[in-house]
C-alpha cells in the first residue's frame, strides 16, 4: 500500500467514529457527512505535509467540528441548528471523546442506520457510505447499480431519518434483540457481497469481506453480551478462515474438495468456533439463522479431508437452518449435502422444485456428469454461464464446459 | 415533539353497525389510553359513500366526480389519528396499539409544520 493509500485508510476507518461523534453533536446526519467528507479532504493533505499527528482522532474530531460549524453558517441554519453551532463551537471540552463515548456514537449510528423502518436496500446503501465510509461511487458497485441511483437512494433515506425523526438512540434493552436482527443483516449482507464481487471487482479497492469482517468485530465489542452479533462475527471467521484456499494465485476457483485444507487460517478457525460456542451458550431453544449457518461452516472447516466431512450433521443442521430461515441457497446447498451422502440422483432429485439460478444449474451439471450423463450436463453448464457471475466463477464454469463437451464427444465415439 | 398521520387501512365497512361495536370499544380505549398525545383524528364511512373529484385542467376546470374512492384496494383508508410524540420509534409504539393494526395496517408518516 503506497503512503497516499494508507493515510487514506487511517482517515476512512477513523470517519465512520468521527461522523457517529458529529451527528450527535450537529443533530443532523448530512451535515455530519458534509463535515467528515470535509475534514477528510483536510486531513489527507495536511498530513501529507506534516506527518499523521500524534492522534488522528482528536485531530479528525476537531477539524470536523470546525468544518460542520462552517457548514450551520454557510446553510443559514434554522433555528434548532443553530443552537447545535453554538453548543459545537463550546472549545473548552475535549475534542477526543472518551472511548466509551465514541462506543455509544457508533452504536448508535449503527442503530440509526439499520432502522427497521428503512428498506434493506436503504439500510445497506446507508452502511456502505456512513460505516464503511466507501463513496457513492464504490456504494453503486458493490449494490450493482448506478451512482445516480445510490445518490438518489441516500438522499431519500437521510430525508426520511430527518423528517420522520428516527432517532439516534442505542435502543432498549428489551428492544435490543429485534433490532439487532436488521443490525446483524447488514453486516451479514456485506461480509456476503466482498465474498463473491461481482463482474467489475476491479472496482472496490476496499476489501468488503475484511470490512465485513471489521464491522462484526465492531458490533460484538460494542454489545458483548448479545448472542446475535457473536454468531454473526463467528459466521464471518469460519467462512473467512478458508479464504486463503479458495482461489489459486492465477485467481482460480479451487472447490472445497479440492482445498488445501493446511493452508486455511487455523487461528481465525479457532476464534470462530470460540465464538460460536459462547453465542450458543447465551442463546435460549432455538438457534438463530447465524448460528446455525456457523455451525455448517464449523462442521465443514472440523472434518480433516472432504471425504472425512460429517454429512448426516451438515443434512441436520441444514434441515433445522431451512425451518427457521427457509432460503433458495440453503436449500441448494442442502441437495448439494445429499448428494454427497446418498449419491447424484437423490441429489438431483432434491433438486426438482427448487427456482432455478445460476447456481442451480451449475450443481445440477456437476450431478449428471457424475452420472456420466455429459450432453445434459453440458446443456445445464451452458444455462449456469447465463447469469450474473463473477470473472472466477465463469472461468471455472466455462472450464468444466470444456471437459464435459470433451466426455461427451467421446461417449460418442465409443458407442 | 413531531407530529404524525397514523393513516388506517382496514376492512371496509360501516363502523356505526351494531355489529362493530366491539371494534370500536376497542378504538375508544386506544383514544383513552393515548389522549395526552392525540391531537384529532376522524372515522371514515365506508368507500361506497365516497365521491373522487378532479377538475379538468385548471383551476375553475371542469369538476369531474366519480363513484368511490380514489384507490379501490382490499384494505380501504377507514381513519387516521392526528399524534405527537418524541421520534418515530415512539409514533411506532404507538401505532401499534390501534386495532387497525393487526386489523389492516397503519401508515404513520410525519406532519409538514409550516412556519407562521
Amino acid at each position: 500500500m503506497k503512503a497516499g493509500d494508507q493515510l487514506a485508510e487511517t482517515i476512512r476507518i477513523e470517519g465512520a467514529g468521527l461522523l457517529a461523534t458529529l451527528t450527535r453533536i450537529v443533530g443532523d446526519l448530512s451535515v455530519a457527512e458534509e463535515a467528515v467528507q470535509e475534514a477528510a479532504v483536510a486531513a489527507l493533505r495536511d498530513w501529507q505535509v506534516h506527518g499523521v499527528p500524534d492522534s488522528p482522532r482528536a485531530w479528525l474530531t476537531t477539524t470536523g467540528r470546525r468544518k460542520a460549524i462552517d457548514i450551520l453558517r454557510r446553510e443559514h441554519a434554522r433555528l434548532s441548528k443553530e443552537r447545535s453551532g453554538v453548543e459545537l463551537m463550546d472549545q473548552s471540552r475535549s475534542d477526543d471523546p472518551p472511548d466509551t463515548v465514541l462506543t455509544d456514537d457508533l452504536l448508535r449510528l449503527i442503530f440509526t442506520c439499520c432502522h427497521p423502518s428503512l428498506s434493506p436496500e436503504a439500510r445497506l446503501a446507508l452502511a456502505l457510505r456512513t460505516l464503511c465510509q466507501l463513496s457513492t461511487r464504490q456504494v453503486a458497485a458493490v449494490m450493482l447499480t448506478s451512482e445516480s441511483a445510490v445518490i438518489k437512494r441516500l438522499t431519500r433515506t437521510r430525508q426520511k431519518i430527518a423528517l420522520a425523526r428516527i432517532p439516534y438512540r442505542v435502543p432498549a434493552d428489551s428492544e435490543l434483540p429485534e433490532r439487532l436482527v436488521a443490525v446483524c443483516g447488514v453486516v451479514h449482507a456485506l461480509y456476503t457481497a466482498g465474498h463473491s464481487p461481482p463482474g467489475g471487482e476491479d472496482l472496490i479497492s476496499v476489501d468488503l469481506c475484511l470490512e465485513g469482517l471489521r464491522l462484526a468485530r465492531l458490533l460484538h465489542e460494542l454489545l458483548p453480551d448479545e448472542p446475535m452479533p457473536a454468531a454473526v462475527l463467528a459466521l464471518i471467521l469460519l467462512t473467512e478462515g478458508r479464504r486463503p484456499a479458495r482461489l489459486t494465485d492465477k485467481g482460480d476457483v479451487v472447490l472445497l474438495s479440492d482445498q488445501d485444507r493446511s493452508s486455511w487460517d487455523k487461528a481465525m478457525i479457532a476464534e470462530g468456533q470460540n465464538l460460536l460456542a459462547y453465542s450458543l451458550r447465551r442463546t435460549g431453544a432455538v438457534a438463530d439463522p447465524y448460528q446455525l449457518q456457523a455451525a455448517i461452516a464449523a462442521e465443514h472447516d472440523r472434518a480433516p479431508n472432504y471425504h472425512g466431512t460429517d454429512w448426516n450433521e451438515i443434512i441436520r443442521l441444514y434441515d433445522l437452518l431451512l425451518s427457521v430461515a427457509p432460503s433458495a441457497p440453503a436449500a441448494l446447498s442442502r441437495a448439494v449435502a445429499i448428494a454427497e451422502r446418498d449419491g447424484p440422483a437423490s441429489g438431483l432429485a432434491t433438486l426438482v422444485g427448487q427456482p432455478p439460478s445460476h447456481r442451480w444449474h451449475a450443481v445440477r451439471s456437476e450431478l449428471l456428469a457424475k452420472q456420466g450423463r455429459y450432453n445434459e450436463a453440458v446443456a445445464a453448464v451452458t444455462e449456469s454461464l447465463t447469469g450474473d457471475l463473477t470473472g472466477p466463477e465463469r472461468r471455472f464454469r466455462e472450464g468444466r464446459r470444456a471437459i464435459f463437451l470433451t466426455s461427451a464427444s467421446r461417449d460418442r465415439r465409443q458407442q | 415533539m413531531t407530529q404524525y398521520a397514523a393513516i388506517i387501512y382496514s376492512r371496509d365497512v360501516d363502523w356505526t353497525l351494531p355489529e362493530y361495536a366491539d371494534d370500536m370499544k376497542q378504538y375508544n380505549k386506544f383514544g383513552e389510553d393515548n389522549e395526552a398525545a392525540i391531537r384529532g383524528g376522524a372515522a371514515l364511512y365506508q368507500t361506497s359513500t365516497a365521491t373522487t373529484v378532479r377538475v379538468k385542467g385548471a383551476r375553475g376546470g371542469q369538476i369531474v366526480t366519480t363513484d368511490g374512492p380514489y384507490a379501490e384496494t382490499k384494505e380501504a383508508l377507514t381513519g387516521f389519528y392526528l399524534l405527537e410524540a418524541a421520534d418515530l420509534d415512539e409514533a411506532i409504539a404507538m401505532a401499534a396499539q390501534i386495532p387497525g393494526a393487526w386489523d389492516g395496517a397503519v401508515e404513520v408518516r410525519p406532519v409538514i409544520e409550516f412556519p407562521g
